[in-house]
């Protein structure tokens, strides 16, 4: 068994209401020198067996055709914790 | 002529929808989700709501419905598809209209009669306007902001496949002020609004929305 994490995140240039709204909470809660916030997503999927080139490659795929859409967003795929 | 109206779960409008097809003169014909064909219609709408929850992204998981694979695969072929609201959305995350959708940039939802303006009339779905009609249709989402980069949105523009554009207040911070476009054949349209809501005098938004569903039916009685 291996975990991996993909985390997807608004691009840069997207704008990010969700993000803009915590950030503008921060100030009334009282918290201070934050400049900025961007909310994203973090998926976590547990592979089967052993973490194969294919089997990333695959975890790769999926984060570019259902948990990410490129159009918006980035993402980043990493192993967590390998097989022991 | 038949239209096909997909009910996906969690589907909000497409009871309107396919009311707004009889009230044009059409036959509606219900779509399920998990059907793996057509039924043979003519054209097909993908209503308005809030397909799975809206979870993941708005229309992200409707994309990959069993329904969705002869819709896109019809829609390459040329059937007329129109995407209303959470349709347009599933339209863009199944890559047959560019762009995406995004929250609103005043982070609230906006329910509101709005105005638009018809930039073109040549597709499948606005052939019975005439080219730069103002029209009023309700507007109601909460992530309508249409998007995307410099390059396509230059193309779309130079290509004339901005559909409508949002008069006089943007709603939602949708990108040149767009509220539709259309694919490069103009048979698939996607539109935030809800042409659907404006078929009828009774419900008190009146029927500029009609046209969509006339300009189909047009299509395929020509």
């Amino acid at each position: 068994m291996a975990r991996v994490v993909v985390d997807v995140m608004p691009k840069p240039e997207i704008l990010d209401p969700q993000g803009k709204a915590v950030h503008g909470a921060l100030p009334r809660l009282g918290f201070e020198g934050v400049t900025e916030v961007r909310q994203g997503k973090r998926f976590e999927l547990e592979i089967e067996g052993e973490l194969t080139d294919d089997r990333m490659a695959q975890v790769r795929l999926i984060a570019a055709t259902l948990l990410s859409n490129p159009v918006i967003e980035d993402f980043d795929v990493r192993v967590v914790e390998a097989a022991q | 002529m038949r239209v096909g109206v997909v009910t996906f779960p969690g589907s909000l409008d497409d009871v309107d929808a396919a009311r707004a097809v009889t009230v044009a003169g059409g036959e509606a014909v219900a779509l399920w989700h998990g059907d793996h064909d057509l039924h043979g219609v003519d054209a097909v709408v993908l209503p308005g709501g809030f397909s799975y929850g809206d979870y993941l992204r708005c229309g992200a998981i409707a994309r990959f419905a069993p329904v969705m694979t002869e819709v896109i695969a019809a829609a390459q072929e040329g059937l007329p598809v129109l995407g209303i609201c959470n349709g347009f959305q599933i339209l863009c995350e199944s890559h047959l209209l560019p762009g995406a959708l995004i929250r609103n940039d005043a982070r609230r939802f906006v329910c509101r009669d709005q105005r638009l303006r018809l930039d073109n009339v040549g597709t499948a779905w606005t052939s019975a306007y005439e080219e730069g009609q103002e029209v009023v249709i309700p507007l109601k989402s909460g992530e309508g902001g249409y998007i995307a980069d410099a390059d396509t949105l230059d193309r779309l523009e130079g290509e004339g496949r901005i559909v409508a554009r949002y008069l006089e207040h943007n709603p939602n911070g949708a990108m040149r002020d767009i509220a539709g476009v259309t694919n490069e054949r103009g048979n698939v349209v996607g539109l935030m609004p809800h042409p659907e809501h404006a078929v009828d005098d009774l419900c008190g938004s009146g029927t500029d929305g009609l046209g969509f569903f006339r300009s189909v039916l047009a299509v395929a009685t020509a």
